[in-house]
């Protein structure tokens, strides 16, 4: 796990919106497979996975077996001041995953 | 004048007709159903969200494929219309399914008001069906929109 690639500008604008793209390698087992003998392959996807920006959460999503495997997600942050943006999700056997990308405001 | 058409000419010329009809009507049926269906799936899920709060269905757009041949993965496009602030923002928009095992699939949620909204995912889908999506503002209004789409292949199901 914890395997992810992060996408977004090289340069942002004070004060306009970036775009932000990130793709997670989960496998996001919904529950309902079973495996070669019959038994039922347990759940397990990302519950939640949030962004901040500098420390403030700035998106954040409540995920379901409703989300297709190695969940990708696009999104939009206003930029603010040059920082960071941190990625976290955790899923259902509490193994959690983090990315970093830096931001560049001028 | 023309000279009057052999009898199989003629009934080709109408077959064709009868087509050019149906061309022009499909996209006027399809107004009108869109108009009358604005009407929300009764999913429990769905009504305790809105808790008797009826969604407006312009600003917010959901956009997805008509035709997903594989559900395991379909592409979602939500987007909403601004200005945000200072005006009321957006403070989560929820997805919900008609047909899949668990209906409220996912919510998308801004801690700090964004400038603005366009977001792309991947859902699973089990079989055909009309997509919902929800936003809830930071005045309590409610905006909704949908997609309908067609599964060929359906995602989220048992052992495949």
């Amino acid at each position: 796990m914890a395997d992810s690639r992060v996408n977004v500008p090289a340069e942002c604008r004070r004060g306009e919106p970036f775009e932000v793209r990130i793709s997670i390698r989960h496998a996001m087992e919904t529950g309902y497979r079973t495996d070669a003998v019959g038994k039922t392959i347990p759940r397990d996807v990302i519950r939640r996975f949030t962004c901040r920006y500098n420390g403030d959460p700035v998106f954040a999503v409540r995920m379901t077996q409703g989300i297709a495997a190695n969940p990708y997600l696009r999104f939009f942050v206003t930029a603010r001041e040059s920082g960071t943006l941190d990625f976290e999700w955790i899923d259902d056997e509490g193994l959690r995953g983090t990315a970093q990308a830096t931001v560049n405001v001028s | 004048m023309r000279p009057s058409l052999p009898p199989e000419r003629n009934a080709r010329r109408q077959l064709l007709r009868g087509a050019a009809a149906l061309a022009l009507a499909a996209p006027l049926a399809g107004l009108a159903s869109r108009a009358a269906a604005q009407t929300l799936p009764d999913l429990p899920a769905l009504t305790a969200l809105l808790g008797g709060r009826v969604p407006r269905w312009d600003r917010l757009r959901l956009e997805m494929p008509l035709f997903a041949d594989n559900g395991q993965a379909v592409p979602i496009h939500l987007a909403m219309a601004g200005p945000f602030a200072p005006g009321p923002t957006v403070q989560a928009i929820h997805l919900f399914s008609e047909r899949n095992p668990v209906p409220d699939m996912v919510v998308f949620e801004f801690p700090t008001p964004p400038l603005k909204v366009e977001i792309d995912s991947r859902v699973r889908l089990a079989g055909a069906q009309r997509v919902i999506a929800i936003a809830v503002m930071s005045d309590g209004a409610t905006f909704a929109a949908r997609a309908d789409v067609e599964v060929t292949i359906a995602g989220c199901l048992d052992a495949s």
